[in-house]
């Protein structure tokens, strides 16, 4: 999963040959990483907002981890039932939103307590996954879903996340007040006619959409902390919740870049040094923060 | 002639699974009367709201709100939850949490010119208007207070229900709350569920004990053994520096 980088070489060789790499114009795999980053950034900064602000990044963290069972259960179907067109990405969205819908569903009505069904979401999907992936033949490494790799991303992820983008700011400029109300005062938006069921399904599906296309930028077991680190700390800065939404957006841009780059220079996976450059921030402002006070 | 009732239950049972909250309550309020709900802890007292609200819907008896079903008559009331219910952390201002108030469930999402002039006027109304840009996390627990009430009062509503508008508030916030309700009071009907029957002893036309059942007194009868016998026990109110002992023979309430 990770790119080999010529090894045993000093800081400026790996400099040189990241620069090499950014612009040779026949390799274009750090160009294409760079720029899913960039269009990442906007729906972790969107969706990642509206996660921290609601407080349930717990069960974002559930319909990631409910992505693995789609993921394998398409694998399966492609591999033994020869259905083609079942790829890994279309069972990782149906899975997601299965997992969204079955959590709203539950969280609406109150027929169970919600944490104990978004416990059994959780690890029922990888459990699914997992064992998919062990009746499926052939070698399938469940560690590029577990946790991503942007280096070896497509043009075609790059248009899918654009269109996730667009999907997002279209739902966004037109919902933005009711979402809003939604996640600041529950009691309120209800009373003022607002389906307030409804709406919490549309935002747990929006979460749904954003983890399946980004868990190829840091995999499914770190997605979370990508879709909170950068919404807690712009949130400690603003003032409304659009403001907390681009500052979000351009962290998370500056995550991700510096992440491929030291993942590049360090040869270490991308995903786990995106998320190390973001805890090692989050954890600096929350320092800076108790020492200022 | 008798006076349009504002609110009129009759008989209203409330159950939560095997426990009755509220047991055929009754009674009406007539308009521009302003009511105390008082009462022990878990007897009822928010679930009364809920239902007046239309957030919770009885199992038997009848609710009329502004004469219509409780969720149709929502827009024509205003609601003002405890501060304490709001999540502090949430990035957003002054202006932005009254504005909510005029959300609407149909249509498009966004606001208006209208929307933005009622805003105004409710925040000039409670003096917020300079503070208006002002992140509600930076706010102070009275000025938390009375961004709640503009955003209850942003609809102009004939009905203001008030959840504890004195919890976890200090008496000088207290008196200067207690001064706005009374400019409403000639406005409109209000109830509010109050701890401290004695804050609002100068304004409240009625009082009404809920304890699963629900009775109307008027101020001047709310005496040490309707207070007693509605918490079970001798209750005593420290207010202002003041200590009014109920049920043990001492002072009389003011309530």
């Amino acid at each position: 999963m990770v790119i080999p980088i010529t090894t045993g070489k000093g800081r400026s060789s790996r400099m040189h040959e990241f620069w090499e790499a950014l612009t040779d114009p026949h390799v274009d795999f750090l160009r294409i990483a760079l720029l899913m980053g960039l269009l990442a950034s906007l729906a972790f900064g969107m969706t990642g907002s509206l996660v921290v602000v609601k407080r349930i990044s717990y069960v974002a963290g559930a319909i990631s981890h409910a992505v693995l069972g789609g993921i394998g259960a398409a694998l399966y179907l492609q591999t033994v039932h020869g259905l083609e067109w079942m790829h890994p990405l279309l069972g990782a969205l149906l899975a997601a939103l299965l997992a969204a819908v079955i959590i709203a569903w539950i969280r609406n009505n109150g027929f169970q307590r919600e944490d104990s069904v978004i416990g059994a979401v959780w690890a029922g999907g990888m459990a699914t996954g997992l064992v998919f992936i062990s009746k499926t033949p052939g070698f399938v490494d469940p560690m590029s879903y577990l946790f991503g790799n942007i280096l070896i991303l497509s043009r075609t992820d790059l248009y899918l996340v654009s269109i996730l983008d667009l999907l997002l700011l279209g739902i966004l400029f037109v919902q933005y007040n009711r979402l809003q109300a939604l996640c600041f005062d529950e009691e309120q938006a209800r009373l003022r006619g607002i389906r307030v069921g409804w709406y919490y399904t549309l935002l747990l599906c929006l979460i749904a959409c954003t983890v399946v296309l980004l868990v190829s930028v840091v995999g499914i077991v770190l997605v979370v902390a990508l879709l909170t680190i950068p919404a807690a700390m712009a949130g400690q800065h603003v003032r409304s919740l659009g403001a907390m939404m681009a500052l979000s957006s351009l962290l998370t841009l500056f995550f991700v870049s510096l992440g491929i780059v030291i993942g590049f220079l360090g040869d270490w996976p991308a995903g786990p040094a995106i998320i190390l450059v973001a805890g090692v921030a989050y954890l600096l402002q929350s320092l800076l923060k108790r020492v200022a006070a | 002639m008798s006076e349009p009732a504002v609110i009129d239950c009759t008989e209203i049972t409330v159950r939560y699974g095997p426990v009755t909250v509220l047991d055929k309550v009754s009674f009406v309020v007539p308009e521009r009367r302003t009511l105390c709900i008082v009462g022990p802890n878990g007897g009822g007292k928010s679930t009364l709201l809920k239902v007046l609200l239309g957030l919770v819907r009885p199992q038997s008896g009848t609710v009329r709100v502004l004469g219509r079903e409780p969720r149709q008559a929502r827009m024509r009331v205003g609601y003002m939850p405890q501060y304490v219910q709001i999540d502090p952390l949430f990035p957003i201002d002054v202006e932005g949490i009254v504005r909510m108030g005029r959300l609407k469930g149909r249509g498009l999402g966004f606001y208006t010119r209208e929307d933005r002039m009622a805003t105004r006027q409710a925040l000039e109304e409670v003096g917020l208007w300079e503070q208006r840009r002002e992140a509600y996390i930076n706010l102070s627990g009275g000025m938390k207070q009375r961004v709640l009430i503009a955003r209850a009062l942003v609809n102009n509503p004939e009905l203001l229900l008030l959840d504890e508008p004195t919890a976890m508030v200090d008496a000088h916030i207290e008196a200067r709350l207690l001064e706005k309700l009374k400019e409403l009071h000639n406005r409109m009907t209000i109830l509010l569920v109050s701890h401290d029957a004695t804050f609002v002893s100068g304004l409240v036309d009625e009082v009404l004990c809920v304890n699963r059942t629900a009775e109307i007194h008027p101020v001047e009868r709310v005496r040490d053994k309707s207070v007693t016998r509605l918490y079970g026990e001798p209750v005593q109110h420290v207010v202002h520096g003041h200590t009014h002992h109920h049920g043990e023979g001492e002072e009389q309430p003011d309530a």
